[in-house]
């Protein structure tokens, strides 16, 4: 007790710039009970009485509604519900004219009253601090509570701020500094026992360090009846002087605390919450009682009405109602404001609801509120800036805005005005002041709108011709580097070709400018703040890759040059053979190594392509060891030998190995991996091999009438046998494939898109087979074909590797869910701990035989108490935040990466289809086939990187 | 029911742009009577020739533009650029003189540019300017404090038909600029040997001075304007004076002299040519009392309200960008002009 007298003694209040002091005009409402409102014929309730997304209705015409029944739901995270004021029957939702500086009409529930006003069962809770949290706040949000004050944002959202945020002050706003108006007045003297509960409950949710309420020294009666009633808990009371605009809530910040809310931020960001008493009362009947936000403390006043004062008033009640109910005198009235004179809005029709913001209707007669005087010059006299409460120059404002020079009034900070009037209230001129800043506000806000649209048009447009060259250029590097391979393969044995490096430079050259042009954009954009500065990045590094790859071409081709020199001497070529497998090798363990270390999806099955490159060459070493031994003891063909049958098996190795390379490449391209260039370029290096060993097989062909027939040594195994168990081998790999794509996409793996590209692929390598099987069959007897053994082998691992990789993710996160878990539970029990000590010290406090050492000790267990539960809450802001910018993080990332590869995907799908369409008339047959086999590819691709994207998008939508 | 719509706020203050200007021009009372009492009725005469010149020209003017004449007269700034006028002239102006002066401030300085709040220059110095500069004789003549003409002299002054030589005298400003250096000289002149400081006009700047305060009391004008146009004028004069007293005057000698308050609180305070902030008008006024010093102390006129005042008139805008006050929510104020 000694406490709270001590603080209630020494308030500090602060003061902010300007401010007035026009006639109050409270006498006339402020004298006389809150009474009970009209029950009108029909209600009128707007489906947007707050800020927000409108409500959603739940009803249809013609359906019968209790009082207190849910109408309408909220119609997204910042909305709020509607009920039912009194029983009755839906009879229209539809446009009706409502409060709007426009004069336009909105959307609106229209319920016809049966007089029975019969409640729906309802019942509230006797102890709210059994609820959780968000139990409470999501009945707050279904009690459709919206800011009372004024401006109506969903209550729920300012209470629920996030567990990161930490309240310092809960301030109650309490001044109603605005003239004639006495809701909040009257709401605190006759109900200031559920007003404080309702601020308890808040504090429950909000757990600030302070709480204060703040009311002007104009109303004496409220401020003891609020002392009364908050007696003995930690609730602050502060009077301020008597000022207009002290109720803004920048300005009641500044009062109670001394902080200012930065320009353009909102007061949490200064720890500050703030909530209009008439909010808390609210909160109580919707928490307590179980009653939600159906009806409201409006004050009717003005010279116009016969009995003024304050009404309790269904929301929804039309303005003519209530005035009648007031005793209008239609006559008289000349303006009618719904608000308070400085910041209130004139009705253009009576007819015009009451609503969840609605704390005053004035109807005035002309000497109360005479039209204003004509407006006059301006004289820069400055009354103006002397009591702006945002310590502005209205002046200056006014003269750039009228002379509509946008730049030098934002200069002048002309979106920090808060509209109070204050400054048009005391000009000399009489101009309209308020209105000149609304109107250049809102230019500003348009000018903004079309600048970022603009710039976001200009970005993309960027983006997208930085993707377009660099495709061109990787895209260019591709069709070198096959022309090349064509080359190579014409001109086999002949002597060395010319390769044509300088083209492929070029290619490099042109990637590597469209790379510095990307990272500058991206520069840019930061520089700039703009939003898109994270994807271009991306694109930057996308095209860096894009670069790598062909600078890696030309190195390849300066390689391959040398490489495909004539074949004279079986054991050169063999030595040479053994050199490229080997150089393969040792690159594919390279990129697999890279595409680890960039924990890539594919690492595993470029380690296995690896692999197979490496018993490759290990065969072709055994090989050429073995001809190295045979070479001086058999300088003459070996009859044991058949040198064709063991060149067709090379062929055979040759050519799968080939495949498993193209098509490590291929999967590695579409993950947009930084080695695909690499394993394309081994790729070709296996195929120049195995064109090779064809070549040498078609010779030893021709040459094989001179040396024994084939069937002098028959195959080991039959063709057909090993064939089917191939096409076996195959299915069986994609359905596994199939199966694993489809797990992924169930749980939503990022892998998905990838698997379900491997399992196409394995699809059309087991078609293959099939087919190959298919022509074998049919000339069985006739080409005995020799097995590679070893092809197989990366299919293995390549099936497991996404399952391992997908494990990763959930793995963490629920561990850190439980994490949170505990955490949160340990607050809530340490807080609700708190609570407890802390109402039986002030029921201890409030008792008279209770020695001062015995509350001592509840003070500080009290205290120790409190001291755990903001511990338990400041370790739980940081799981919490951390687990958010993980998530974000994470998210953020694989969706533009999606994006991204989409993108590509089409881009690259719609090239190849200009390319076919170009190349239709002018090219052979096969490379037709191959284009457009390529392009089905290319499809599938683009096809699943958009579902991909979707389905992120999608989640991404739901996480939001 | 017919009702209004309108903007918020729906009520504003009873007093209007008019009320503002009546309150300057009964804040000039005080100052008008002590210069009749040391002068006679020149000034008088002189205010109300004015006033009837400017009405006649502002009426003239807005009829040709085609403007309510009725509702721009009634903000009486032509009025008050009148009294001004009529204050600053010597009480033996001839009635063209008036004319000449108060015609040119109205047309020219105030309507040309867009009437009443877009005048960059304050336009009663403009019309003073133009007189110093074309009738220069004319605009030096003032009588000796004390040596006051009757009513009749006054007249027949105004009319033209009375030679001014009989009845002027240099005023204090003029006899120290010309005996400054010259201890015995000036210690010879009684008229630099008021009560305060130089005879007669002590009492002028004292009656202006409680006419200023009169006006800071109504809140019509704010204190910085008067407080920077003092200081900045006092304070090089106290550090010249003790340095050499001989060659300069004493602070309260130039505070009390010529037009020294009726410069600080009526002349430099016109709110439409004057910068706007608070900040602004400190810097303006001070700048404003520092070049009357200099001007006084260096230059080759005896008094330099008008020119102080014109010359920072052209600074303002410059000034008032400068000086922007540190917005609510915002670290430091905005400097210059954001374009
Ligand atoms: S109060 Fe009115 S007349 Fe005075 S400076 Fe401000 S806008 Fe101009
Ligand atoms: S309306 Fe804006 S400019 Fe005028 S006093 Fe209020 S905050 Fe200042």
């Amino acid at each position: 007790m000694i406490r709270t007298l001590f603080r209630s003694r020494s308030p500090k209040v602060f003061d902010f710039h300007g401010g007035i002091h026009p006639p109050e005009m409270k006498h006339l409402s402020n004298s006389t009970p809150i009474a009970p409102g009209p029950l009108p014929a029909q209600l009128v309730l707007p489906l947007n009485m707050h800020i927000g997304a409108p409500a959603k209705p739940l009803v249809a015409p013609g359906d019968r509604v209790l009082k207190g029944q849910m109408i309408a739901e909220p119609g997204g995270a910042v909305s709020a519900a509607i009920h039912a004021p009194t029983s009755g029957t839906i009879s229209a939702i539809g446009p009706r004219p409502i409060q709007h500086p426009s004069g336009m009409d909105a959307i609106c529930l229209v319920l016809d009253t049966d007089g029975k006003d019969e409640w729906v069962t309802h019942s509230g809770v006797t102890d709210y601090t059994e609820l959780s949290p968000g139990e409470l706040v999501d009945t707050i949000r279904h009690a459709g509570i919206a800011g009372m004050g004024g401006a109506g944002f969903p209550t729920s959202i300012k209470v629920n701020l996030g567990d990161h945020q930490r309240v310092e002050e809960l301030i109650i706003n309490a001044v109603e500094c605005e003239p004639y108006i006495t809701a909040d007045d009257r709401l605190m003297r006759e109900h200031a026992d559920e007003i404080i509960t309702g601020i308890h409950i808040l504090q429950y949710l909000l757990n600030p360090r302070r709480t204060l309420i703040g009311i002007e020294d104009n109303k004496p009666e409220a401020i003891s009846a609020i002392k009364r009633a908050c007696k003995g808990c930690d609730i602050e009371v502060r009077v301020v002087p008597t000022k207009y605009p002290s109720g803004g809530e920048k300005q009641i910040i500044q009062l109670l605390t001394g902080k200012e809310v930065q320009s353009g931020q909102l007061p949490a960001h200064v720890g500050v919450v703030c909530q209009n008493v008439g909010t808390a009362h609210a909160i109580k009947r919707a928490v307590v009682d179980g009653q939600p936000l159906i009806s409201r403390v409006t004050t009717l006043t003005g010279d116009g009405v016969a009995r003024p004062g304050n009404y309790e008033v269904l929301l929804g009640t039309p303005v003519r109602d209530l005035l009648s109910h007031g005793g209008v005198n239609p006559d008289a009235l000349e303006r009618l404001v719904m608000g308070g004179p400085m910041m209130g809005f004139t009705l253009h029709n009576p007819a015009v609801p009451v609503v969840k913001t609605t704390n005053c209707i004035i109807a005035a007669t002309p000497e109360e509120l005479p039209e204003p005087p004509e407006e006059q010059p301006c004289i820069r006299c400055g009354s103006c800036a002397e009591v702006c409460p945002a310590n502005l120059l209205p002046q200056q404002l006014y003269w750039h805005a009228k002379n509509d020079d946008l730049e030098k009034a934002q200069h002048h900070n002309l979106m920090d005005c808060i509209e109070c009037g204050a400054c048009a209230y005391v000009c000399p001129s009489h101009i309209p002041l308020v209105q000149y800043y609304r109107y250049a506000k809102g230019a500003v806000r348009q000018q903004a709108a079309d600048q970022l649209k603009a710039d976001k048009a200009r970005e993309r447009f960027e983006a997208r011709q930085a993707r377009i060259d660099a495709e061109k250029a990787e895209k260019e590097a591709r069709r070198q580097a096959r022309l090349e391979a064509n080359r190579k393969k014409k001109t086999d044995t002949a002597a060395a070709p010319a390769v044509d490096t300088a083209a492929l430079k070029q290619a490099s050259l042109e990637a590597s400018k469209a790379y510095k042009a990307a990272v500058k954009a991206a520069k840019e954009a930061e520089a700039n703040e703009a939003e898109n500065s994270a994807e271009l990045k991306a694109e930057a590094e996308r095209l860096k890759a894009v670069a790598d790859k062909a600078k890696a071409a030309v190195r390849d081709a300066k390689n391959a040059a040398p490489a495909a020199a004539p074949a004279e001497d079986r054991v050169a070529t063999l030595k040479k053979q053994v050199g490229d497998a080997s150089s393969a090798y040792k690159n594919a363990v390279k990129a697999a190594k890279e595409a680890e270390a960039n924990g890539d999806d594919n690492a595993a099955e470029l380690r296995a392509s690896a692999d197979t490159l490496k018993a490759e060459a290990d065969k072709l070493k055994a090989e050429l060891r073995e001809a190295k031994a045979n070479a001086p003891a058999a300088p003459a063909a070996a009859p044991q030998v058949d040198p064709v049958a063991e060149l067709k098996q090379k062929v055979g190795e040759a050519s799968s190995a080939y495949k498993a390379a193209v098509k490590a490449a291929k999967e590695a391209e579409a993950n947009g991996d930084d080695n695909a260039a690499e394993l394309r370029a081994s790729a070709d290096t296996l195929k120049a091999e195995a064109d090779t060993l064809k070549a040498e097989l078609r010779e030893a062909k021709a040459n094989a009438p001179a040396a024994t027939p084939a069937p002098a040594t028959p195959p080991p195994a039959d063709p057909l046998v090993e064939l089917k168990a191939k096409v076996g081998e195959a299915s069986a790999a994609y359905k596994a494939a199939v199966k694993a794509a489809k797990e992924a996409e169930e749980n939503r793996a990022e892998n998905a898109a990838a698997l379900r590209a491997e399992a196409d692929k394995l699809k059309a390598d087991a078609d293959h087979w099939k087919a190959e099987l298919r022509e074998a069959k049919a000339s069985a007897p006739a080409t005995p074909k020799a097995a590679p053994a070893t092809t197989d082998q990366p299919r293995i691992p390549e099936a497991t590797a996404p399952q391992s990789l997908a494990a990763v993710d959930p793995e963490e996160a629920a561990k850190r869910q439980k994490r949170l878990k505990g955490l949160k539970t340990a607050y809530n029990m340490a807080h609700k701990q708190y609570k407890e000590a802390h109402a039986a010290l002030e029921r201890a406090e409030r008792k008279e035989d209770v020695t001062a050492d015995e509350l001592n000790d509840m003070q500080r267990r009290v205290d120790k108490l409190k001291n755990k539960a903001d511990i338990a809450r400041d370790a739980l802001d940081a799981l919490v935040e951390e687990a958010k910018a993980d998530i974000r993080a994470h998210t953020g990332k694989d969706l533009k990466t999606l994006k991204l590869e989409a993108a590509r995907a089409e881009s690259a799908l719609a090239d190849k289809a200009i390319e076919l369409q170009r190349l239709r008339d002018s090219s052979s047959e096969e490379s037709l086939e191959a284009l457009n086999s390529e392009l089905k590819a290319l499809e599938a691709e683009a096809q699943i990187a958009r579902k991909a994207l979707k389905q992120a998008v999608e989640e991404q939508g739901l996480v939001e | 029911m017919s009702l209004i719509t309108s903007s918020s706020p729906h009520a504003s203050v009873k007093n209007n742009t008019g009320a503002f200007m009546r309150q300057v021009i009964y804040a000039t009372l005080p100052g008008l009577a002590v210069l009749t009492w040391q002068f006679g009725w020149g000034t008088v005469i002189n205010v109300l020739w004015a006033v009837v010149v400017a009405l006649v020209s502002e009426a003239l003017f807005l009829k040709a533009r085609g403007r309510s004449i009725g509702f721009y007269l009634k903000d009486y700034s032509a009025v008050v650029t009148a009294v001004l006028l009529g204050l600053a002239l010597p009480p033996t102006a001839p009635w063209w003189l008036t004319l000449v002066g108060v015609s040119f401030a109205i047309i020219v300085a105030k309507q040309l540019y867009g009437g009443l709040g877009m005048n960059p220059f304050n336009p009663a110095m403009v019309g003073y300017v133009l007189l110093l500069i074309s009738f220069p004789v004319a605009m030096t003549q003032w009588i000796s404090p004390g040596d006051a003409p009757s009513l009749q002299q006054s007249l027949q002054l105004f009319a033209g038909q009375l030679p001014v030589d009989g009845l002027s005298g240099a005023t204090p400003l003029d006899t120290f600029r010309t005996w400054a250096g010259d201890e015995a000289a000036l210690a010879s002149h009684p008229i630099l040997h008021g009560e305060l400081a130089g005879q007669g006009w002590e009492w002028v700047n004292l009656a202006f001075l409680l006419g200023g305060l009169y006006l800071i009391s109504r809140k019509i004008i704010t204190w910085h304007i008067p407080a920077g146009f003092l200081a900045g004028l006092a304070a090089p004069a106290l550090v010249a004076w003790l340095i050499d007293p001989v060659r300069f005057a004493d602070p309260l000698f130039h505070m009390l002299s010529g037009g020294a308050m009726l410069g600080a609180f009526f002349i430099a305070t016109d709110p439409v040519s004057a910068a706007t902030s608070r900040n602004g008008r400190l810097v303006y006024a001070l700048l404003i009392g520092v070049l009357i010093w200099v001007i006084r102390s260096f230059g080759g006129y005896p008094d330099a309200v008008a020119f102080s005042v014109l010359l920072l008139n052209l600074s303002a805008p410059f000034i008032d960008y400068y000086t922007q006050p540190r917005t609510y929510g915002h670290n430091k104020p905005n400097r210059g002009t954001g374009s």
